[in-house]
């Protein structure tokens, strides 16, 4: 987002995350050594716990999952200069792309076809109506930012709330079937998404029970599209270029505007692909606030990946492992609520991101001594 | 009798830029005084260091023969110091009093203030000619008014020395002179007014006394009434060692691009470029010469497609250029463009070399298929035109930024004549550059010529013009006030530069 | 609509009302001074959670108001050393304290009563209770005037400090030194510093402005108009304060008569389940979007517009 340094690469993008991180972590030390823990203990079981079990390993991918995609969001928006916060309500709303197919072209298709193949297909027709759905949402505020100058964060936090109001109304009022306590739709299960342990079941191997399922791969998949589109497409350059400077990509003869809502598409297309893996995968129903602040974690992936799909995978990890350590840690140490991954995030976004600067003129110091 | 102002040895640095090389200048009392040079000459950051805006590195300022430290424009205000800026200081939803006031409210509540402004500025009206509304929105007001706002400002904070920041660039002719016979009641009630401008029409007009500013430095100092605008054109722009380009005669050939009564007019409806004809025929260098600021960049934006304009038109090989015709569009026609300002448009500092060296030219399919960017084509085609060009170091995978001026002109110019164009547009080709790049840039630009490409030139320093083209253009106020050969009498340019002299191209 | 529930709805409106017209005046001091702030939702959170633990610990509302303006301001200045000194960008920041408060209310508040976050109930001593003047009860039992009455005085003190709020800052912003000052600031710092005045001590003065009145407006959650601090009791109304401070166009009146509208929907998207008008049904979900829509409809130039501060969301430097 802001003027790299003329840092080292390795230290701006290796040695200032982990500094940050460091800090972030010394800070949620001291919180809880307020609240009258031990910081140390607290830690080993935040890191230690998940990292030494299966199931452990299971719940990060899966939690990484979704924060890949977020993450990815956020950061192909920054590419082209734009600050999208709107990822929240991206990934909700493009719950009505995943699971509308899965609810009306599943339940046609599997009555003429084997259910090897309408599965599969009624699958992809949820992904890429994730996709465009959660796109269409990001291109909105993409265009008004295009074509109408209006703040892309203001209008992007105005739609995380209309997202909110709109989805309450549509799983209550049109999905929810009549005579149902919960909120929420039936059961997806023609567009049925197995997890770890099913997949095991079909092998006849017992595996622990996990919400991880094969998306993983296609986040993974989409990291490195993204990276493919960043850096080895004539789009990715003209996004780049816009983002880096308007005034040169003018010259260059790339319309802003164009790239803008082409970017914003995307953008909210990516975050989109969460709703295709929650409602899709876990919940196997469309149901309120599945998104449960993911979209704001990709800020902090984002920003904590240095923008660059590698780096979002790694932080989309690091951020699973914060998740289900927190998880772990309000089991094993009652006073000490899972929150505090989310105080974890704030401190990382803070320094990450607002407080960017602050160590460049310490670091550039040290450096230009070094050589 | 002591000057109202002494600058001594005035030094000051902003990273590699010596933006003030040990300057001295001596202000009389009850003067105008001119100080002149062109963009970048150091005029703005010395009038920023008097007025507290920046610190000097080195130097000192004397006030009526008094050593002060200037520290702040708190300081200089209080010394009677007031300063009229370029990019006016006005907060433009505040109405003209409250503009007035701030900084001086002299109490919690600005009422009385308010009162106390009214009532003074209805004073320095009737002294002055300085009428305007008191309750106006500034913003609202016509740059003219605006500007006589910030002089007021100035006087109502008891400025006794008025520093005037280019202060005709955004006003009409008309508005010139009003402003310049206030500037003259001013000298006249005893003020001292400093002139900050590139024009040599306002120094002879109004100044009692010159000094020329270029390259940081003060390079000559006259009494106007004792000096000329040859004299003064010569100073600014400098005579430096002739640097001699071995080129043959032109054999000019067929036009390519054809300007005919071209204007464009900016926001605020003045005409930048101002009913503009001329035009490049193959296998010639047409120069346009000109102080900067005189709608040079304007025309380069509409010919290349960047600024659309208001009326007249381009036609380039044959056709005319139209308002759908991007940027992109022009260059898949044959039309390259070395742009003035490398670092805000050539290209792109955070990108590599490799990355740079396709701007402008992504789409080209040589470069990948369909949607593709092939990355070894990219690095291939720019390491190639490295080594054509002698960029070092020849690492397509550097930063852009990390390249010293001369070698970041190279990749620019290397990607443009790269594109094979029939016609290149260059901008200041060697603004920045060190000796050794400027003249292989030279060479090459004759080359190219010579390869009958036609080539249109433009740049500040007349030399340049006159060692590499075939025929010269002068532009003045968005005019081209008159082509003539290259072997004309550089005082001619000069005057010709100044606005002086009104005989049609 | 049903009559009857009118003064009821219209009593509630005012209640509301109230956080917004705080958060939204807050919002305004900060961005009038070219300060973005979308960090107000994590400061009310915050501020709320430190009032119901202060007042339950202390058994005083006042003292749970202070240390909720006390714990506001360090916010602010988080915010404050970001972006003005460090000149970070506006946006994250305020994100970052939006996730700050969020996970440290939460994560203190469970550790501290082990109630999910959830601060212990307070006791009416230990709250901000509707001001009982003289001839309250008889007033509001009067027919025909009690229950006008009780829409507008059967609220608490910080009610009323909220209300004076507006007049009060309209006058600050308008008619002093500092506010004058204020106002410069956010649309040509330059202007401002060229004057000999500090861009950043000005700017410091504005954002612990909007802590104090945020401290305030999340005093007002929890002890006024709840009991008690639950997880997220702010519930969007910071970005509701900040939307009213857009559609008003950074200004005082207008954000009293906005925050009085958006509080007009959340009344009757609480009362209402079903609202009909001429024969349809309205969702209530509508009356819970209306603010953005209407915002956004404003921003997109469709009709009116809304201009910030020129100088908003940019850190100042005079350097080149």
């Amino acid at each position: 987002m802001s003027a790299r340094s003329d840092l080292p690469a390795w230290v701006d993008i290796g040695l200032i995350p982990a500094l940050n991180l460091v800090i972030a972590f010394v800070m949620a030390g001291l919180v809880v050594l307020i609240i009258g823990e031990n910081p140390i203990k607290a830690l080993a079981i935040l890191l230690g716990e998940p990292l030494f079990s299966f199931q452990g390993w299971c719940n990060i991918l899966y939690y990484a999952t979704n924060f890949i995609f977020t993450g990815l969001c956020v950061s192909v928006a920054f590419h082209a200069g734009l600050f999208n916060i709107g990822g929240e309500g991206q990934a909700y709303v493009a719950g009505l792309g995943a699971a509308t197919p899965g609810l009306i072209l599943g339940g046609a298709l599997a009555s003429i076809l084997p259910n090897a193949l309408s599965q599969p297909i009624t699958l992809l027709v949820c992904l890429v109506g994730s996709f465009i759905v959660g796109g269409l949402w990001g291109l909105f505020p993409g265009y008004l930012q295009a074509k109408r100058g209006s703040h892309i964060v203001i209008t992007t936090i105005m739609l995380n709330f209309i997202a909110a109001s709109l989805m309450q109304y549509m799983i209550n009022r049109v999905f929810r079937p009549t005579g149902n306590q919960a909120v929420e739709s039936r059961a997806i299960n023609n567009a049925y998404i197995l997890n770890l342990r099913e997949i095991g079941n079909i092998f006849g191997a017992k595996l622990p029970s996990t919400p991880l399922t094969p998306v993983i791969f296609i986040a993974l998949l989409a990291a490195f599209a993204v990276w493919y589109l960043l850096w080895r497409t004539k789009l990715g350059y003209e996004i780049r270029t816009v983002g880096a400077n308007q005034e040169a990509a003018i010259y260059a003869g790339i319309s802003p505007p164009r790239i803008i809502m082409i970017t914003m598409m995307i953008s909210g297309g990516l975050a989109g692909l969460l709703a295709f893996h929650e409602v899709l995968g876990p919940q196997h129903k469309l149901l309120l606030e599945y998104v449960q602040g993911a979209g704001f974690v990709g800020i902090a992936v984002a920003l904590m990946g240095r923008s660059h799909p590698v780096g979002i995978v790694l932080a989309a990890l690091l951020f699973g492992l914060l998740s289900e350590g927190g998880t772990q840690l309000s089991f094993e140490i009652q006073s000490i609520s899972k929150d505090l991954v989310v105080v974890i995030q704030g401190l990382v976004v803070l320094f990450m991101g607002a407080l960017e600067q602050a160590f460049h003129p310490l670091l550039q110091k040290f450096f230009r001594q070094e050589s | 009798m002591t000057p109202a102002i002494e600058l001594i040895n005035i030094d000051k640095r902003f990273g590699a830029v010596h933006a003030n090389n040990n300057v001295s200048i001596a202000i009389a009392a009850g003067t105008i005084h001119g100080i002149i040079g062109e963009n970048g000459a150091g005029k703005s950051t010395l009038m920023s260091i008097l007025f507290g805006f920046y610190q000097a590195d080195k130097g000192e300022c004397r006030l009526r023969g008094k050593p002060e430290k200037i520290k702040s424009s708190t300081d200089a205000i209080a010394l009677g110091i007031g300063m009229v800026h370029q990019h006016f200081m006005l907060v433009e939803p505040f109405t003209v009093l409250e503009n007035i006031i701030l900084g001086a409210e002299g109490g919690a509540l600005i009422g009385p203030a308010l009162d106390k402004a009214r009532a003074a500025l209805k004073h320095l009206a009737d002294e002055y000619e300085l009428d305007v509304d008191p309750d106006a929105i500034v913003g609202e007001l016509p740059v003219g008014l605006q500007q006589r706002v910030e002089i007021l400002k100035a006087l109502y904070k008891g400025a006794e020395v008025l520093i005037l920041d280019e202060p005709t660039g955004v006003l009409t002719p008309a508005e010139a002179d009003h402003l310049f016979r206030i500037l003259k009641q001013l000298r006249d009630q005893g003020k001292t007014v400093i002139l900050i401008t590139h024009k040599l029409r306002e120094i002879m007009a109004i100044t009692d006394r010159v000094s020329v500013m270029r390259r940081g430095e003060v390079v000559a100092e006259f009494d106007t009434s004792k000096t000329n605008v040859g004299e003064l054109a010569e100073a600014m722009v400098g005579r430096r060692v002739l640097l001699r380009v071995e080129k043959t005669r032109a054999k000019p050939g067929n036009v390519v691009l054809d300007v005919r009564h071209l204007t464009w007019r900016d926001k605020k409806n003045t005409a930048r470029v101002d009913d503009v004809s001329f035009n490049v025929r193959k296998g010639e260098i047409v120069g346009i010469a000109g102080v900067s600021g005189n709608g040079q960049s304007e025309l380069l934006d509409v010919i290349t497609g960047i600024a659309k304009a208001s009326s007249g038109e381009v036609i380039f090989k044959d056709q005319p250029i139209g308002i759908k015709d991007s940027p992109a569009e022009l260059r898949k026609r044959g039309l390259a463009h070395v742009p003035e300002d490398r670092h805000h448009r050539g290209l792109i500092s955070t990108f590599t070399a490799a990355e740079s060296a396709i701007l402008g030219y992504q789409s080209n399919p040589a470069l990948g298929k369909g949607f593709r960017l092939n990355r070894d084509a990219v690095v291939a085609q720019s390491l190639k035109q490295m080594q054509e060009f002698d960029v070092r170091p020849a690492d397509p995978h550097l930063k852009s930024a990390k390249f010293s001026g001369g070698n970041q002109q190279k990749i620019i110019l290397a990607r443009e004549i790269g594109s094979n164009p029939d016609l290149l547009i260059v901008g200041q080709p060697t603004r920045g550059v060190d000796i050794g790049a400027i003249e292989f840039i030279h060479r090459r630009l004759i080359e190219l010529r010579d390869q009958g490409k036609a080539i249109l030139l433009v740049s500040v320093e007349l030399d340049e013009i006159r060692s590499l083209s075939d025929r010269i253009l002068v532009m003045f106020a968005g005019r081209v006030m008159g082509e003539r050969p290259p072997s004309a009498d550089e005082r001619e340019l000069g005057l010709l530069m100044a606005g002086v002299g009104k005989e049609a191209a | 609509m049903e009559f009857a529930l009118l003064p009821e709805i219209l009593g509630s409106t005012v209640r509301m009302s109230v956080p917004l017209i705080l958060a939204c005046i807050a919002g305004l001091w900060s961005e009038r001074s070219g300060v973005v702030d979308i960090g107000l939702e994590g400061k009310m959170l915050a501020g709320a959670f430190s009032a119901a633990a202060a007042a339950s610990y202390f058994h005083s509302a006042w003292i749970g108001l202070l240390l909720a303006i006390l714990v506001c301001i360090m916010f602010s200045l988080v915010h404050g050393y970001a972006c003005i000194t460090q000149r970070g960008n506006q946006v994250v920041s305020g994100v970052a304290i939006n996730m700050l408060a969020a996970g440290l209310t939460v994560v203190i508040g469970n550790s501290w009563y082990k109630q999910g976050g959830r601060t212990p109930q307070l006791d009416d001593a230990s709250r901000f209770l509707p001001i009982n003047f003289p001839g309250r009860d008889a007033l509001f039992q009067m027919d025909g005037v009690g229950p006008i009455a009780r829409i507008f005085l059967d609220h608490s003190v910080l009610a009323f400090i909220a209300f004076a709020l507006v007049p009060l800052s309209a006058w600050a912003l308008a008619k002093t030194r500092f506010g004058l000052r204020l106002r410069a600031v956010g649309e040509n710092p330059q202007a401002v510093d060229t004057a000999g005045i500090s861009v950043a001590r000005l700017r410091y003065q504005a954002v612990i402005i909007a802590g104090v009145l945020c401290g305030i407006a999340g005093a007002y959650l929890s002890t006024a108009l709840q009991t008690s601090f639950v997880r997220d009791m702010s519930a969007g109304r910071g970005f509701l304060a900040l939307t009213a401070l857009i559609f008003a166009n950074w200004r005082a009146w207008p954000a009293l008569g906005t925050c009085l509208l958006f509080g007009f929907l959340q009344a009757i998207a609480n009362f209402m389940q079903g609202f009909q008008l001429f024969g349809v049904e309205i969702p209530v979900q509508v009356f819970n979007a209306l603010p953005y829509i209407m915002t956004i409809v404003l921003l997109a130039g469709f009709i009116g517009k809304s201009v910030p501060p020129k100088a908003s969301g940019t850190p100042y430097s005079k350097d080149r």
